[in-house]
């Protein structure tokens, strides 16, 4: 039997030889280890690189793109966001909580190791259908792991969404995104140079847990990957926290020359990665690393993923300052080498060499792979679906509660309540509307967050979905009052090696890229999650995108609640005949197919220009992003926020189906007092874009034409009971 | 007049506590740390905070009532300063013994953050001087352990002592199980009192539902504040 060493370690024959030819000798068990998880895809990018390579990421905001632990822009007065999204897919499909609270464990770290407070989490969840006992199980789960380590560490957990459908049930996505505010001065970086520069280990000890768990979650799930339960990490948000306080304190001192959070592929990432951005190399000795068992090898300490541990490299002569603000959070600090110049990471035990390659050959000469792309079968026939075959509803009131009803629409109350939304004290626009709305103490400015994705219209054309998914995040940030400045992407998809899965990849990143450079906001960074799959079959293409947008005033915080009694009612953009792909197929017929509604970037960047202009001018009472479910959801969510009725009147010559239900893009509903309803309608005429007065605010009951009549109680009712009913039966 | 807020590890509501009294109440306001015994008699008011501390990963509260400073804590209430505890604050108040029960958690299991309707009990009290018994005040929680227990004969004390000082307004109001609906009680010299909602998050028109409730318990201290020093003629 031939000898595979590679195997073992995820790597490929022909990647094994490039490694010999690296070293110019065979590489032994530890340096293999090493490779194995710096090339695996989650480290190394090798499937992707080719093709992110086309996102727009340069902006004047811009402080720091991709590459780094997390993006920064710029927000003026000398201060700076941080921000990323990252997802934890594989561990959550294996063990929910620890699954997904070491996932926001490891974007908080990320955001803090920048230099910057972490003041918000967003969590955008996929699962399978809600009535499986299994989806079930893993929904409580990550929703609980969520809000386990996220309260405990004292980030609010703002907004996110939350979708269900078969495609995702044995492959949940768990995507985290945390942003952090800072001074532009402390900014920091993950970068080790000056030669002698000592290299430490700050934060928790190190253990067993996580070994190869970049390498695990670059591999398609099977019914063996329960067996590689402890490949997932377990969090401690306590001792996150204090590792938060001191590395925050320790950066303030700016006694660091660099620091960069130790996660998937721990020292050894972390090391490498430092060494290659400052072009030097490192020297640390795997003894020297405070750990919590006892008999590891050096294996084992390069390639622990225990959690809530950080490299530091401070410069020489502030190491006992490192310790002395460590110790006062009661955390380990230990020295464990230097900083060289040869460019090379030396592993040593007890001061033996046991590893030795060349940094940047681990960090960044991982092989960069294009891979085959093949346009689908399964499209051509979902894209031709013809729906106004299917026969139109004998009650529309009956279908607005089937809409609402669905897992997709209905109110995630039952999951946010579980996180602690408001600690810190910033939360102005409180989950459920669509973005949340954050103060920025001492300032008068506000910043707005979403994130989205509407993975269906991804799969059914990615293209299409993928630049909707950036739109409606710039829309829904618009709709709260505040300028889009700039997006991370957590990119979610099937195995890249399958030519039609790479095509989805390839089409969803173009359609994000053109709504990028269209809306003005570029890529600061963000995450590729492949091999989302199962035995059954590939997840939906799901570019999760996580939107952060600047209020320069936070009183002008938009919510979709309609506000007072006799306000008017418009809309912004245009109802077309678009009902593929919509969540009425989908809730009244289990329909997943037909073409997704189409998208006009010109448009879309007029409609929401004008509603900000119009939100700046003090005049929109209240605006909601009219998306999935259609206009009369939009409505009944705005009447259901503000415990108020309204009398619609739509015209047109759509079907009643399409007029209430169709997803069309580039639209929003605003509410206005009377008096003010000429000066949106210039607003609207200056950028040329559709817009129509729907009705008023008044009574206590939906009223749409001769179509829909229901108490928003019973509205409310539907909305509210649907997610908890299906859970607790 | 000076608050003090004490930082535990894990203490997350700390900051919080200190905005409100610094930038809302416009009052001195010092940081206190949990690794020194200290003479606290410089401070008006010590503010327990919320948050996980020690990652409450025993009972809540139930390390934090060790540490060095909660030796100086009982002395300061003992000697009759004015201490509110809020949340995990309120938690420490029960282990330490300062206020009398033990909390459970919540009957539902879950975590929960929303806001609560709460009645004001008693309003003779230094920390709901400001508002009149029957008021309702609306007030977030956050917390996954916030079930107050305490025995029938404790009951009967609290309520013929009139320690409960705020109660979720009904049944269906309480958020977490507590006996009786007990939101927030005193201790019998009325200078102690501890609170499962959360009075910081909600002293600000700007923040979530506008709710500006939060502000009354805080003003209520000083305006008691006022009154005490008015009276030793400072």
């Amino acid at each position: 039997m031939e000898n595979k060493p590679w195997e073992a370690e995820g790597l490929t024959k022909s990647e094994y030889e490039m490694i010999v030819d690296i070293l110019g000798r065979k590489p032994n068990r530890t340096e293999l280890g090493m490779y194995g998880v710096m090339w695996s895809e989650h480290c190394s990018y090798k499937n992707s690189k080719a093709v992110l390579r086309n996102l727009p990421t340069e902006g004047e905001c811009v402080l720091q793109g991709p590459g780094e632990n997390a993006g920064v822009i710029d927000i003026g007065d000398n201060q700076a966001v941080s921000f990323k999204i990252e997802s934890h897919n594989h561990p959550s499909a294996i063990e929910p909580y620890q699954g997904a609270a070491t996932g926001v464990g490891g974007i908080i770290r990320d955001i803090f190791t920048m230099g910057a407070r972490p003041i918000a989490c967003l969590d955008s969840l996929r699962f399978g259908d809600l009535e499986d006992q299994h989806v079930q199980f893993l929904f409580e789960g990550v929703v609980s792991g969520i809000s386990g380590y996220g309260n405990c560490i004292g980030v609010p957990t703002v907004g996110g969404e939350v979708h269900f459908s078969a495609a995702y049930q044995d492959n949940p996505l768990v995507n985290a995104m945390c942003i952090g505010l800072m001074e532009h001065e402390d900014l920091a970086t993950g970068t080790a140079k000056g030669v002698g520069n000592p290299v430490m280990v700050v934060g928790a000890t190190t253990g067993r847990d996580g070994i190869q768990g970049a390498s695990f979650a670059s591999d398609e799930l099977t019914e063996e990957s329960e067996e590689d339960r402890p490949a997932v990490q377990v969090g401690d948000p306590f001792m996150e926290k204090l590792l938060l306080e001191a590395s925050l304190e320790l950066i303030k001192t700016g006694a660091l020359v660099g620091i960069q959070d130790m996660g998937a592929a721990g020292l050894t990432g972390s090391s490498c990665e430092m060494a290659s951005r400052g072009g030097a190399g490192i020297e640390l000795d795997v003894d020297l690393v405070p750990k919590r068992e006892t008999g590891m090898n050096a294996y084992e300490v390069m390639l622990s993923e225990s959690q809530e541990r950080m490299l530091v490299v401070p410069k020489k002569g502030k190491e006992d300052l490192v310790k002395q603000i460590f110790d006062k959070w009661d955390l380990n600090a230990a020295v464990i080498g230097k900083v060289t110049d040869d460019g090379m990471m030396r592993i040593l035990n007890k001061g033996e060499i046991v590893a030795e390659a060349p940094a940047r050959s681990l960090a960044d000469d991982a092989p960069e792979y294009e891979r085959e792309s093949k346009k689908p079968d399964y499209l051509e026939e979902a894209q031709s679906y013809d729906w106004s075959q299917l026969e139109e509803p004998q009650d529309y009131n009956q279908a607005l509660l089937e809409v609402l009803s669905s897992p997709n629409i209905a109110s995630k109350e039952w999951v946010y309540q579980q996180y602690d939304h408001m600690v810190q004290t910033n939360t102005v626009v409180l989950p459920g509307s669509d973005a949340a709305v954050l103060r920025v103490k001492g300032t008068e400015k506000g910043l707005a967050v979403a994130t989205d994705c509407n993975g269906r219209y991804c799969y059914l054309d990615p293209e299409t979905g993928g630049a909707i998914a950036v739109a409606e995040a710039a829309r829904n940030v618009v709709c709260s009052g505040a300028e889009p400045l700039a997006i991370t992407d957590g990119l979610n998809f099937g195995n890249p090696l399958k030519p039609e899965i790479f095509w989805q990849f390839e089409k969803c990143i173009e359609g994000i890229g053109e709504a990028c450079l269209s809306l003005g906001t570029p890529v600061t960074g963000g995450n590729v999650s492949f091999y989302n799959e199962s035995p059954e079959a590939a997840i939906y293409p799901t570019p999760i995108i996580g939107m952060v947008g600047l209020l320069e005033d936070i009183e002008q915080a938009t919510t979709i609640d309609f506000k007072d009694e006799g306000d008017l009612i418009l809309l912004l953009g245009e109802t077309k005949d678009e009902l593929g792909a919509s969540e009425y197929l989908q809730a009244l017929y289990g329909l997943e197919t037909g073409q997704p509604p189409s998208l006009d970037l010109d448009l879309e960047k007029r409609v929401q220009e004008v509603c900000l202009e119009a939100i700046k001018a003090g005049v929109v009472k209240s605006a909601h992003d009219c998306a999935d479910g259609g206009l009369v959801v939009a409505l009944a969510e705005s009447c259901i926020s503000g415990d108020l009725g309204a009398k619609i009147e739509l015209v047109s010559d759509l079907a009643p189906s399409s007029l209430l239900f169709s997803e069309s893009q580039s639209r929003i509903v605003i509410s206005v007092a009377e008096e003010d309803l000429a000066q949106v309608k210039k607003l609207a005429a200056a950028k040329d874009i559709p817009i129509s007065e729907l009705g008023r605010v008044t009574g206590n009951s939906l009223v749409v034409n001769d179509l829909v009549n229901l108490e928003v109680g019973e509205l409310k009712k539907e909305w509210t009971e649907s997610i908890p009913t299906l859970i607790e039966g | 007049m000076k608050f003090g807020v004490v930082t535990f590890p894990g203490s997350n509501c700390d900051q919080d506590c200190y905005h409100v009294a610094a930038e809302v109440l416009n009052k001195p306001t010092d940081m206190v740390w949990h690794k020194d015994k200290q003479d606290l008699s410089e401070y008006d008011c010590l503010i327990l905070p919320g948050g996980f501390s020690y990652g409450d990963y025993l009972r809540t509260g139930a390390i934090a009532r060790f540490s060095p400073i909660m030796e100086s804590v009982i002395e300061y209430a003992e000697a009759g300063g004015l201490v509110i505890g809020i949340c995990n604050g309120f938690q420490i108040l029960l282990e330490a013994g300062l206020l009398p029960g033990a909390m459970k958690v919540n009957d539902s299991l879950k975590f929960v953050c929303d806001y609560t309707k709460l009645e004001v009990v008693n309003d003779d009290t230094p920390f709901t001087n400001r508002c009149n018994s029957g008021d309702i005040l609306e007030i977030p929680v956050a917390h996954g352990e916030g079930n107050y227990h305490i025995d029938e004969e404790g009951l009967a004390e609290l309520i013929a002592n009139q320690q409960i000082v705020v109660r979720y307004l009904s049944e269906e109001e309480n958020p977490n199980g507590s006996v009786d609906n007990i939101a927030g009680i005193c201790n019998q010299e009325r200078n102690v009192f501890g609170l499962m909602p959360h009075p910081e998050r909600c002293s600000e028109s700007i923040l979530g539902n506008g709710s500006t409730d939060g502000y009354q318990i805080f003003a209520s201290i000083v305006e008691y504040l006022s009154k005490r020093g008015e009276e030793c003629g400072e």
